[in-house]
């Protein structure tokens, strides 16, 4: 590595990538699925379930319909990438191997100011919750520290540390721009310049907020919903966890697309969050129940 | 004598609990040692965002011999039970017993001498009990162990001394070590006194005493705030949570853009208080924000904190700008086009949207319309909007700005300045201490959104338990209470309430009386704990609730003064003896003669003068009373009671109230009786105490 870490937004994935993998953590791919946070990524989800121990980093790209701006406000995107760490255990050092990922990316601690301030963690989809604090710098909160307590509904054996760092807006931080569309993305284009965040993801944003807010069909997502909700019974019966989860975090997605349509009242957004708990706590409980998610001594017993 | 430093060095602990957990620390571990009869000298505890620690002085270095006395059987009881008896007290033989002697004969007494322990082991005992029964707000479990904590606990620190107590909590072993800053000082320090302790942790930029920390903060705060001719706006919750964000402060000042001071100050300070943490600055001159602030690090940084400083000016213009956003945004919006979407926030479970509480508010606040004195239309139109705001882009960012970016909305639309400040003042006042509405149309809304939420609580059984009480009814409660008794409102609280409680959802009459009743008595509660702040009597209190019909707040304090006043003097304390001897005699006698003495007292069958004196001195006070009453002159009504003082003293004094003749005796109890009915048209004496 050289001094100057690459400060461009690609820049800032590889040397993450790089810091952790030094680290031992498996280096995944991002989940080929829509899904709202880092989290729903079953090598969180449901490696944080069971007694075996798992270090993973990946990038997810992360779709919030209803953040949707139509690409005019320079701050908020339907869809944004998190850096996602889990280490289970939680090591002993978690917080300096996370400083020390700050200093690799060129936050040096010598001239900021880095904070750990209480913020704690719950998905009411996902039937989880942990303690832990945002992470500030100099005032602005670069990431979410979590050791999670309990997924699924159920205690966690071993305790994972969860690192989640909202990579825009890091990237803002370290190139110092207010206007995420004009992040350095990285490349080169043919005048020599680099790529921006608004070159790459500018149209997709206009289009997607479209689709999100006026186009998504709420009849065939109410449909679908149900599908992948009696697909996920389905499959929770063929002890099949992996599968079935997919069609939770699809029927999860779903459920955005219609909040963001409009189409779901109050009273009835609980009852869905509620269905989609339900499908997330029958995944974990089979996933406690299959040869990742549960000890192998058990098995010779 | 020795002294015990202990310190329990762990990740981020959250600000608002660091200060509980230490005194919990301390409290925990000085009566477990007291328990142990190890006494100590001075306590002092105390915390930093890493660490709760407790320095104690004065410990004995053992605890104190005991010895226990435990009785056995009596001399010449079976073998078996005497054995029995020194094997429990691990004794040889009789002989090591001493013989006792009661009215029964003799007995053994065994002596069991117990050598006090070191003072260290009853610590090393001690403390892991106080770790792991320790009680967080929130606790956790990390990596593979099972203690709870708030966050990882990484050491122990734990000396006697200077000597290092030797436990282990869950694979963590006690020590002398600690670490310092988490960047300025991350290296070991080994500390075994506290004064090495403090001294090293300096050194490491640690600032141990929260006080000192605070001092430091604001020190530098007005220190920058002077030089640039502004003036901080005090805020000591804030600077108490800072300082359980930093072990070694310092202040920094920072400029926002111009442009944003367009922007209500409210929500400007809100913005940087509650998301930033940042004081605000004001000019003394014209009384208006700064566009500065202050902000505090956890650092020394080694460019003198520019880079820290920008980062800060570029997080808060960034933060300024989606208020300024959301400002423009939400009066392009008229008020009162929003009162639709109050269909998607749900009140509460059983009590509908808040469209629909809304909708319940509008006839109340007419009606108390007429008792404030209020105009109708600005109340209609303050009851109609008070909600509105709460479907703002501002409000949905910043929930603490409610009411008060409502009535800025309003006043831009140019609607009247009364119909503004009803919906800021609506939720007035939180509290004992909150400024109370005092102009007729805020009362009046005020009002009616305090009584709807308390009867629609009543009605579906969710009323506060003990220390629970999640929707601040106790509050509600006593902000009618204020409104009503400082704006002097005359009103009878039970009809109100039941014209509120007919508006719920569902409501039934059987269900909506018992509700009324069991709220008002909730309004009694609550009013003496007013009054009691006050310094009233809570039994006078008691003794005006008792009477009938009691729910006019304004008329039962004045009774309750009246009362009072009265009872401070002779007359009155005299008086209330009198009534107790009648009480007393009058429940002997009924019990006895198995009926009630409530007939009227006839003249022929008195002899004596003090009884026909009495009589007559009744009768003329009852009118007085009567007549006192009906105006409200409670003083009036004092002082006519004031006048059988005399007459129920004669009374007692030169008459046998339990004569031979029965008929007699009877006229004499029934005359008895007179005093009670009469004292009780005031007030119910039986209530008071003394």
């Amino acid at each position: 590595m050289t001094d100057a870490p690459d400060r461009s937004f690609q820049g800032l994935i590889l040397t993450l990538q790089q810091y952790w993998a030094a680290q031992g953590c498996v280096i995944l791919q991002p989940y080929d699925m829509e899904m709202g946070a880092g989290t729903f990524h079953p090598a969180t989800t449901l490696r944080a379930l069971g007694p075996k121990p798992w270090n993973a980093a990946f990038v997810q790209p992360s779709r919030r319909p209803t953040d949707g701006r139509y690409g005019e406000n320079p701050n908020r995107f339907q869809h944004y990438y998190q850096f996602q760490v889990i280490l289970k255990p939680s090591p002993e050092n978690i917080q300096q191997l996370y400083l020390d990922s700050l200093a690799a990316l060129g936050i040096d601690w010598r001239n900021h100011d880095i904070r750990f301030v209480e913020d704690d963690w719950e998905s009411p989809t996902l039937g989880a919750w942990g303690l832990g604090w945002e992470v500030w710098c100099d005032g602005m909160e670069v990431s979410q520290f979590t050791y999670f307590q309990q997924v699924g509904g159920f205690d966690v054996e071993l305790v994972s540390g969860e690192l989640t760092y909202g990579l825009e807006r890091l990237a803002m931080y370290v190139q110092g721009t207010d206007n995420g569309f004009d992040l350095e993305f990285g490349g080169k284009k043919p005048d020599g310049k680099p790529f921006t965040y608004g070159d790459v993801f500018h149209q997709s944003e206009v289009e997607f907020s479209a689709y999100n807010f006026e186009h998504a069909d709420t009849d065939t997502l109410f449909q679908h919903f149900k599908d992948h909700e009696a697909e996920c019974a389905k499959l929770l019966e063929a002890k099949l966890p992996l599968p079935a989860y997919d069609q939770c975090i699809k029927a999860s997605h779903c459920f955005n697309l219609l909040d963001a349509r409009g189409v779901i009242s109050v009273t009835e957004r609980q009852a869905y969050i509620g269905r989609v708990r339900e499908l997330s706590k029958g995944c974990c409980a089979a996933w406690l129940d299959s040869p990742q998610g549960r000890s192998d001594k058990q098995e010779d017993a | 004598m020795a002294d015990l430093l202990l310190e329990l060095f762990s990740e981020e602990i959250p600000a608002r609990m660091q200060v509980d957990a230490a005194r919990q620390l301390d409290s925990a571990v000085s009566k477990k040692l007291k328990d142990a009869g190890v006494e100590v000298e001075s306590a002092k505890h105390f915390s930093t965002p890493r660490r709760i620690g407790l320095y104690l002085t004065g410990l004995p270095k053992e605890q104190p011999d005991v010895s226990e006395e435990r009785k056995g059987p009596r001399v010449g009881a079976p073998e078996k039970a005497i054995e029995g008896f020194l094997r429990s007290a691990g004794l040889e033989n009789v002989d090591a017993c001493e013989t006792r002697s009661d009215k029964k004969g003799e007995f053994y007494v065994a002596v069991i001498e117990k050598k006090g322990r070191k003072t260290a082991d009853v610590i090393a005992e001690i403390v892991p009990e106080v770790i792991r029964g320790f009680h967080w707000p929130k606790s956790m479990r990390w990596g593979t162990g099972s203690l709870r904590w708030v966050r990882p606990l990484h050491s122990i620190l734990c000396t006697l001394d200077g000597k290092v107590v030797e436990f282990e909590v869950e694979g963590i072993q006690s020590g002398e070590l600690t670490h310092g800053h988490r960047f300025h000082g991350p290296e070991e320090i080994k500390a075994a006194t506290f004064e090495k302790y403090t001294e090293r942790l300096k050194d490491s930029h640690v600032i141990l005493e929260r006080v000192e920390r605070k001092d430091i903060i604001w020190n530098e705060a007005t220190h920058f705030s002077e030089s640039a001719r502004l003036e901080l706006v005090r805020d000591d919750a804030l600077l108490e949570e800072v300082a359980g964000l930093v072990e070694w402060p310092m202040a920094l000042m920072g400029t926002f853009d111009e442009a944003f001071l367009e922007v209500p100050e409210e929500v400007l300070v809100t913005a940087m208080r509650s998301h930033q943490k940042y004081f605000a600055l004001r000019d003394p001159k014209t009384g208006k924000l700064a566009n500065r602030f202050i902000f505090v690090t956890n650092l020394e940084p080694e460019d003198g904190g520019s880079a820290i400083t920008a980062g800060n000016e570029r997080v808060l213009n960034a933060r300024l700008a989606d208020a300024k956003f959301f400002w423009d945004q939400d009066r392009k919006v008229k008020l009162e086009t929003r009162i639709e979407k109050l269909k998607d926030i749900v009140f509460y479970d059983k009590l509908g949207t808040v469209y629909d509480k809304v909708q319940r508010l509008k006839p109340l606040a007419v009606e108390l319309a007429a008792v404030t004195g209020a105009n109708v239309k600005p109340t209609e139109q303050a009851v109609a909007l008070a909600k509105a705001d709460l479907v703002t882009d501002m409000v949905y960012e910043f929930p603490e700005l409610q009411g008060i970016m409502g009535r800025y909305y309003a006043l831009a639309e140019g609607l009247d300045e009364s119909v503004g400040d009803a919906i800021r003042d609506h939720y007035a006042p939180q509290g004992p201490a909150d400024r109370c509405p005092s102009s007729p149309v805020s009362i009046s809304v005020a009002l009616a959104d305090k009584i709807d939420t308390l009867i629609g609580f009543w009605q579906i059984d969710e009323k506060p338990t003990g220390s629970r009480d999640p929707f601040a009814l106790r509050r509600a409660a006593l902000g009618v209470i204020r409104l009503i008794l400082e704006n002097e409102l005359r009103i009878n609280l039970v009809d109100r309430i039941m014209y509120a409680g007919r508006q719920i959802p569902n409501s039934q009459a059987t269900k909506l009386d018992a509700a009324a009743d069991d709220l008002l008595s909730f309004f009694a509660d609550r009013l003496k704990v007013y009054l009691r702040d006050k310094g009233a009597r809570h039994d006078l209190i008691d003794a005006v609730f008792a009477l009938p019909k009691q729910d006019d707040l304004v008329a039962i304090v004045a009774r309750v003064e009246a009362l009072g006043a009265f009872l401070d003097t002779d007359d009155g304390k005299n008086l209330l003896a009198g009534y107790k001897r009648a009480v007393n005699i009058l429940r002997i006698e009924e019990k006895k003669d198995k009926t009630s003495f409530d007939a009227k007292p006839q003249k022929k069958l008195m002899s004596e003068a003090a009884e026909k004196e009495l009589a007559d001195a009744i009768a003329e006070a009852n009118k007085a009373i009567t007549a006192s009453l009906k105006v409200e002159n409670y003083k009036g009504a004092m002082a006519a009671v004031a006048h059988l003082r005399a007459p129920v003293d004669s009374f007692f004094d030169d008459v046998k109230v339990n004569d031979k003749d029965k008929d007699v005796r009877a006229n004499r109890l029934n005359l008895l009786n007179q005093i009670r009915a009469s004292l009780e048209g005031v007030a119910d004496f039986s209530k008071i105490e003394g």
